[in-house]
This record gives C-alpha cells, sequence and structure tokens, in this order.
C-alpha cells in the first residue's frame, strides 16, 4: 500500500489523500494552437515510470504536497 | 451447445513471418476477437496477434467477467446490446463452451438521487430497445433472497433497476475460443513475444518492432490494456487515458446458487457467483494512477465491509484470492476505437472497467474497420478524434466504478 509522507503530519496511508493529479504539459512537437488546447484539456502522459504529481492531503492538514512517485511500483521515490 | 461434452481445445501455434497483412498487438479478448472476425468474416487472414506473455494474461483474465448493456447514453447502449446478443451464440459459432449463463443484473439504488438515475437509464434502454425496468425492494428480494435489504441497518434499499438479459462468462475460455477460431483460419498467435517499437516510414506505421525482430504490416492495431499510452507514444499518438489498477477478489464455494448479478454504484462493488460457486467481488479502480499489479489489504478491508452490508452470508465465506488489473480509463469513461489520424497504426483501447463484456462487439466492429476502411456506424461516436470534435461520450454512471 502507498504510504505518502506530508510535509506537516509525517507519513500517512495513502486513504487520507485525494489524487490531484500529474504535472503535465503539452509536447513541443505539437504546434497547431487548437491542438494544443485539445491536448492541455483532454490528453494524458500516463507515464509507466517516475511522475510528479500533486496529493491533497484531505483527512490530515488540508495542505498540498507534491511528489515524485513511480507508477511501475506505486512507490514514493 | 449439448450440455456440455467437454472438447479439447486445439490452438496451432506458429513461427512469426516477416510479414502480415494486419499485425494485431496484445494477445486479449479484444485482439483476438478482432483477428477472428477478420479471418471468419472478412477473409484476411493473414494476421499476426503479438503478444508479450501468454494469450489472456492481461486483463481479460482479471476481470470479473460481467456482461451486460445497461448503460446511460444510446450510442453505448446499442454497441453494448450488440455485444450481449454476439455473446448468446458465441458458444455455437466457436464450437467452444465458456459458461456463459445468463443471470439478470440488479442495480441497487439507496437514495433518491440513485432512484432518479436509474428511472432515467430504465427509459433510455427501453428506448433503444433493451430491457431495463425498475424493480421494487421486495421483487430484488424476490430475485435474491440473501439480500438484505436494510443493507447492514446503513444502506436500506429504496429500490433497483433490472437488467434481464445481463450475463457471465468465464472470461479465459472466450480468449481461448477465439484464438482456437482465429487460428483454425490461419492466424498466427506469437506469444512471449513482446513489440518494442512501431516501424516507421515517415508519419506512417509500417509495422512492429518485436523481442524477436521486426514484423512489417500493412496495418497495425493496439489492442493492448494497460501500457497503450507507451504504445501510443511510438507513433506519436497522444490519448486521453490514464492507467489505474482494479482489484477484486473471489471466496470459496458458496456451496448454494446466488442468482443473480448484484450490482451496486453507490456502494460501488459488484457481485456474482461463478460456474464453481464461488463469489466474485469487485470494486472501484485505485484513485491514483499506476502500473502496479500489487494488492492491498485495504481494499480488502474496505471492499469486503461493503459487501457484507448487503449480503450478511458473505461474512462466513473465506477468501481465496485476491488481484488486480491495470485498467485503461478514457477521459470520458467510453472505449476509444478506430483510427489515430496516423495511418496504418489504429487502437482499440479505453477499455477500463468495461472491457470484457464488449470483446464480440468491439472485435467484429474493429474488423470490419480494417476489411473495408469505413468506419461502421456502431463504432463511429467511440472515435479518438471525439475528443478534438467536444463530443465527448461521458457515461461514468454505468461503468459500476468511480
Amino acid at each position: 500500500m502507498l504510504w505518502i509522507t506530508c510535509p506537516t503530519c509525517g507519513r500517512r496511508p495513502v486513504e487520507e489523500y485525494g489524487f490531484g493529479g500529474e504535472l503535465r504539459g503539452v509536447p513541443e512537437r505539437i504546434t497547431d494552437q487548437a491542438e494544443r488546447d485539445v491536448d492541455y484539456a483532454w490528453m494524458y502522459d500516463n507515464i509507466h515510470g517516475i511522475t510528479s504529481e500533486r496529493w491533497f492531503h484531505q483527512a490530515g492538514c488540508r495542505r498540498w504536497v507534491t511528489l515524485r512517485r513511480d507508477t511501475a511500483t506505486d512507490t514514493v521515490v | 451447445m449439448n450440455e456440455f461434452v467437454e472438447r479439447q481445445l486445439t490452438l496451432q501455434w506458429h513461427e512469426p513471418k516477416r510479414s502480415y497483412d494486419v499485425v494485431i498487438i496484445g494477445g486479449g479478448g479484444h485482439g483476438l476477437a478482432t483477428a477472428y472476425y477478420l479471418a471468419a468474416r472478412h477473409g484476411i487472414a493473414n494476421v499476426a496477434v503479438v503478444e508479450s506473455r501468454y494469450i489472456g494474461s492481461g486483463n481479460s483474465g482479471r476481470n470479473t467477467a460481467i456482461i451486460r448493456a445497461n448503460y446511460g447514453i444510446p450510442e453505448a447502449v446499442r454497441f453494448y446490446q450488440h455485444s450481449v446478443d454476439l455473446y448468446r451464440t458465441l458458444e455455437d459459432e466457436l464450437g467452444c463452451w465458456f459458461m456463459h449463463s445468463t443471470k439478470g443484473l440488479i442495480w441497487l439504488a439507496h437514495t433518491e438521487t440513485a432512484m432518479r438515475a436509474e428511472r432515467a437509464r430504465c427509459l433510455l434502454n427501453a428506448a433503444c430497445g433493451v430491457e431495463t425496468f425498475m424493480i421494487t425492494p421486495q421483487e430484488a428480494s424476490d430475485l435474491c433472497p440473501q439480500l438484505d435489504l436494510s443493507g447492514g441497518g446503513r444502506y436500506p434499499v429504496l429500490g433497483a433497476s433490472y437488467h434481464p438479459g445481463a450475463a457471465t462468462a468465464r472470461h479465459d475460455r472466450v480468449v481461448w475460443a477465439y484464438a482456437q477460431g482465429a487460428m483454425r483460419h490461419g492466424v498466427h498467435v506469437l506469444q512471449n513475444t513482446e513489440v518494442t517499437g512501431l516501424l516507421r516510414d515517415g508519419a506512417r506505421v509500417t509495422g512492429v518492432e518485436t523481442s524477436v525482430g521486426p514484423i512489417s504490416a500493412g496495418v497495425v492495431l493496439s489492442a493492448v490494456g494497460g501500457n497503450v499510452s507507451t504504445m501510443a507514444a511510438f507513433a506519436d499518438v497522444r490519448l486521453p487515458i490514464r492507467t489505474h489498477p482494479l482489484q477484486a477478489f473471489v471466496t470459496n464455494d458458496y456451496g448454494q446458487a446466488f442468482g443473480p448479478i448484484l450490482s451496486d454504484t453507490e456502494l460501488l462493488c459488484y457481485v456474482s457467483q461463478t460456474a464453481r460457486g464461488e463469489i466474485v467481488i469487485g470494486a472501484e479502480y485505485d484513485r491514483q494512477p499506476s502500473y502496479s499489479l500489487q494488492a492491498s489489504f485495504s481494499f480488502l478491508q474496505s471492499c469486503a465491509a461493503k459487501a457484507i452490508h448487503l449480503l450478511p452470508f458473505l461474512r462466513d465465506l473465506r477468501i481465496l484470492r485476491q488481484w488486480a488489473g491495470i485498467c485503461d480509463i478514457s477521459a470520458d469513461f467510453s472505449p476509444i476505437m478506430g483510427e489515430t489520424g496516423v495511418d496504418g497504426f489504429l487502437v482499440t483501447t479505453g477499455w477500463g472497467t468495461w472491457g470484457f463484456k464488449a470483446i464480440p462487439a468491439g472485435g467484429e466492429q474493429m474488423a470490419e474497420l480494417i476489411a473495408t476502411g469505413r468506419t461502421p456506424a456502431l463504432l463511429g461516436p467511440f472515435g479518438l478524434d471525439r475528443f478534438a470534435r467536444d463530443h465527448a461520450m461521458a457515461d461514468q454512471g454505468s461503468t459500476g466504478t468511480r
């Protein structure tokens, strides 16, 4: 199971957190502005490996934390 | 089929050739069904299905094997109903028994909001020619005597929608039956062959790079479950998909018949009985995207508690197995099938937690698209271009998950 270290509350189980999504951007190679908008609105990198993402400590201090997680093993790195 | 003389499967394996008309990546239900229909209906048998492990090792062998069509948007209802119809006659068509059994699905509602949603679902299904109707708690209890109508004192049942056409089947056998059918028509199925990249000629995709060398193809179809974003990235295709694990577990033999499939979108669990008498229980997917197949105790704890609220008899059963599958959840909770904008590269993906029921229709329609080059009417609404056209097929409420 995934455990996340909150800067204020310490190491807490994932059930206390809300997933806020990965930090993502639109790839440089997409140049057309309309296509960039579609990509921004809908598409995900869905990385198999290490992602940077936001989590909200819902049942704790109610602050956001940014962390790096390996999606291959579902562990915080 | 007669009841039921077991016949040995005859799977004919082949060495890979250098070139095929169609290469399908992913030897799960959708990949093998597409290969079967290409060969059987359209005479295109120069087809290879490339699978990184063994056939059915991914989500085709990890789902909870429920077949139903009570969806919430007309396009989806028609598509899944076609699949339910195909499943009914599939054992005869493939000459292979896969324990298809029509059971009916009870979809419980515990709040007025849910009752309204279910009434709307019933009306929409009826308008699309699919039988789904409201039943009272008493009728639900008659169909499923084990059901605790007070929901353990916490989740009283106000009513339910009932979908009599819902069925279950043995999922591995569906995969094997399609593999056998495809192989009989000369399709090559290459197991333990991992696709490591796509061959490109300019923008066009011309084949696949595999662990046994390059294989060229007229058309490449990605029927990958799980790693589809990686696969699409080889062709510079971006997908509105996040991959989440979903867990399920199975108990030991109940020893009595548990008739219908019981589902609950508010508690988020669904319960059915396998042909062996075991009770299969599934739930919602994990919130964070991940490719990990690790099962967790916290899931077991929360899901078992929910199921016991509805079905107190589960208290006395033991848990035999727990497993996870990784689901490609699309942004609008509907599948993505068809062309990708890259020549020679098609996808059938976004099958999230709703792929098993769609295997026959998905395979049949994708085969028609590949064979004729025209998008069939059932498939049209589910193209990848729907996001750019702002025609998302949002239907989260019908997926039985969150």
